[in-house]
């Protein structure tokens, strides 16, 4: 290996050689630092029990099983648990997205003082604890007979993603030129067609990362679901996925690890064929006016 | 129940809110609670997590349905790590499971807070009279019965046999445990080679050290003669404490590094040699089974014992009543099924602990020497409630004051003198607040 002389290092074209890569060994780091997790859990999932419980761990399993799996779907209803925290997640999201929609146009294109107000209650609304609002909601849900219904769930889980969806969204938002639709309406557009032909196909990246967004938070959402549904039929993934927990932290690791693994595949998948219009939206929303 | 304040016009304006999300759900069904639905399912909600326990509860429920087809029981599944939110908030809402299966230390605020129905008057008196009077203790509050102790598990020593054996040191049986002080020579003869004598996993240090407290004759909690709870840490409060904080910061002899880990993350340092001794609840059998390698050998020792005769406490767990169900004779009726002494037996050996029951304790499964069933069933007269789970604020005293006092003496960042002045002095001010 041959080392750089101090002049060579002053060359503009070697240094900006030695910065990319430099950038290029931060980044694997930071990824490898995110997917640590991910890739225990895969090796997790594939162990047996009494690898579980070596001290000196492997990241590829000697004698990898799938037993976990097996496990995993005999003790618990995965599939049913899946498919109810699907039915959650997708339809929250939807309804979010319909109704922040809208709502973001009206607070980035009108800067009025209750704009204003209304964006700065929705940051602050982010910052409310769970436990607090849990206990009136419950008794409002439970008024409305929506306790132990999916109808609530899905109800709260609209509620709780819709002031940051908006957040983003009214981003987006801004992110689209007033001159182009000015343009539009000089060609003799009205404002429905201005939003429908021009607004809208520029704000669909925004609206796909922002539904992707409300679907991975009630994907994940553990809390609501956990004391609004009681019947077995109806939890969720998050919730069936702790009781592979017992007593003093004591886990059954592999099934534990196997379903958990389930659990992030809806997510990855959902990125993995939807994350060049993720790319570009979050790109609109970067630019500002 | 009503929401509070208003109920009409807020109802009115949460209606008026939900309908364009029900609008859009022609799919999710709706429905109240048990009590909305169908008035005749009694929902019990079991907190068993190892497949054979499920097993062992969803079977008896089906068994039960089956004789009983017109007091139907819906099992329903909980989970430890999040019942007592769960259960905090199914009150409020006057949604709670029918019978409710849980620890006894966890019971004191729903009992004291008007959640379970007192049982007293309920219980069948083969129950009452199966399970002994000590035992029956961490299940009453004020007096009544809000919670039916049915498992419990001592905490045992898991040695590794074959260093035991080297070592040459005396093997302790239940009639004859080690003292305190001959298990601290232990250690030593056990620390070297890389190797420590025993590991203390104590992330929950509060409930490890008052309940082996009993074995000297340490309480912590005490009442005064007009009943009021108060923490003291006298003499014989302080023989294990200072025992394991010997064991960690003089001798040397058991690991630093486990102080912050729970039971199970010690477990691979156990089978790899690094620790001979694990102090364990009688359950973690069942992890040992399940990961230690095939040459691995163990074996079961009860805990060292003191001029308390060796006492434990212990949390049992416990089924209960909701105060809200309406058919209480019908769930007591189910739990009285649920705990006949084969059925407990099944319970038991689901969940690797032991039952309550004088009768189910007779089993011949709980008497083999295999996985030390034989020394876990002699200790199960050893077994008292906690001093501690029937103070109101102890839940507070442990998480405020109790646990970081502990992980700080136990770790050596402070001594005795302060570890006492914490935990009674702040404690009783903590205590205090809820005794007014």
């Amino acid at each position: 290996m041959t080392r750089k002389s101090p002049a060579a290092l002053r060359d503009p074209a070697t240094r900006r050689s030695l910065g990319r890569a430099g950038q290029y060994l931060a980044l694997l780091c930071y990824l490898a630092f995110l997917a640590f997790p991910f890739l225990w859990l895969v090796s997790t999932a594939f162990k047996p029990p009494r690898e579980l419980g070596s001290i000196h761990p492997t990241w590829i399993p000697r004698a990898p099983t799938l037993d976990n799996f097996r496990t995993a779907f005999d003790e618990q209803p995965l599939l049913q648990a899946a498919g109810n925290s699907l039915l959650a997640a997708a339809v929250s999201a939807l309804v979010a997205i319909v109704l922040a929609t809208p709502m973001a146009y009206v607070l980035a294109r009108r800067r009025t003082r209750f704009a204003r107000a209304a964006t700065g209650w929705v940051v602050v609304s982010q910052a409310f604890p769970l436990v607090l609002v849990i206990i009136p909601l419950f008794l409002v849900l439970k008024a409305l007979h929506l306790v132990d219904a999916r109808t609530g769930l899905v109800l709260v889980y609209v509620v709780w993603s819709l002031p940051f969806a908006l957040w983003m969204l009214t981003g987006y938002v801004r992110a689209v030129p007033p001159e182009l639709e000015e343009a539009a309406a000089v060609d003799g557009a009205g404002r429905l067609r201005i939003l429908v032909s021009v607004t809208g196909p520029l704000l669909m990246p925004g609206i796909v990362a922002t539904g992707l967004f409300a679907f991975i938070t009630a994907w994940n959402e553990f809390f609501f679901a956990l004391v609004l549904l009681k019947s077995p039929e109806k939890q969720t993934m998050p919730v069936v996925l702790t009781h592979f927990l017992g007593a003093e932290g004591v886990a059954d690791l592999g099934p534990l690890a196997a379903a958990a693994l389930l659990a992030t595949l809806p997510g990855l998948v959902l990125f993995a064929v939807i994350q060049r219009r993720i790319t570009g939206g979050m790109l609109a929303g970067a630019v500002k006016h | 129940m009503a929401a509070p304040g208003g109920p009409r016009r807020r109802t009115v304006l949460a209606a008026a809110a939900a309908v364009p999300a029900a609008a859009l759900l022609p799919g999710c069904s709706g429905g109240g609670g048990s009590r909305g639905g169908d008035r005749g399912v009694l929902r019990f909600q079991s907190l068993a997590w190892q497949k054979e326990s499920v097993d062992a509860n969803k079977q008896l429920v089906a068994e039960w349905n089956r004789r009983h087809p017109d007091i139907p029981v819906q099992y329903v599944q909980g989970a430890w790590p999040t019942v007592h939110d769960q259960l905090l908030t199914s009150f409020e809402g006057g949604e709670a499971p029918d019978i409710i299966h849980d620890a006894a230390d966890d019971l004191a605020d729903f009992a004291y807070g008007g959640h379970l129905a007192d049982l007293t008057g309920l219980l069948p008196r083969r129950l009452r009279d199966d399970i002994p009077r000590r035992t029956w203790e961490s299940g009453t509050f004020g007096g009544r019965v809000y919670g039916i102790p049915f498992l419990q598990e001592p905490r045992v020593l898991i040695a590794d046999r074959v260093r035991l054996r080297r070592s040459g040191v005396r093997v302790p049986t239940v009639r004859e445990p080690w003292t305190w002080e001959e298990f601290g020579e232990v250690a030593k003869e056990l620390t070297g080679g890389g190797g420590y004598g025993v590991a203390w996993p104590l992330k929950e240090p509060v409930s490890v050290t008052l309940n082996l407290a009993l074995s000297t004759g340490g309480r912590i909690f005490r009442r005064r003669p007009d009943g009021k709870a108060e923490v003291r840490f006298d003499a014989a409060d302080q023989v294990v404490p200072r025992a394991i904080h010997d064991q960690v910061d003089v001798d040397r002899s058991a690991a630093r590094t486990t102080l912050g880990m729970g039971g199970a993350d010690t477990l691979p340092g156990f089978f790899a040699g690094r620790y001979a001794i694990l102090p364990l609840g009688f359950s973690y059998r069942q992890q040992i089974v399940q990961q230690a390698p095939k040459e691995f050998e163990w074996t079961v020792l009860p805990a060292p014992g003191g001029t308390g005769g060796g006492d434990q406490g212990v949390s049992p767990q416990t089924l209960s009543i909701a105060a809200d169900c309406p058919r209480k004779e019908e769930a007591m009726a189910f739990v009285d099924f649920l705990l006949r002494p084969p059925n407990m037996v099944r319970l038991a050996l689901g969940d690797w602990m032991l039952p309550t029951g004088r009768e189910a304790l007779k089993a011949p499964e709980l008497h083999t020497d295999r996985y030390g069933w034989a020394t876990g069933t002699a200790l199960a007269g050893t077994l008292r409630a906690a001093p501690a789970q029937s103070v109101r604020g102890y839940p507070e005293w442990k998480d405020k004051i109790a646990t970081p006092a502990f992980q700080e003496y136990y770790s050596g960042a402070v001594g005795l003198d302060a570890l006492r002045e914490r935990l009674v002095h702040d404690g009783n001010l903590v205590l205090a607040r809820y005794q007014r």
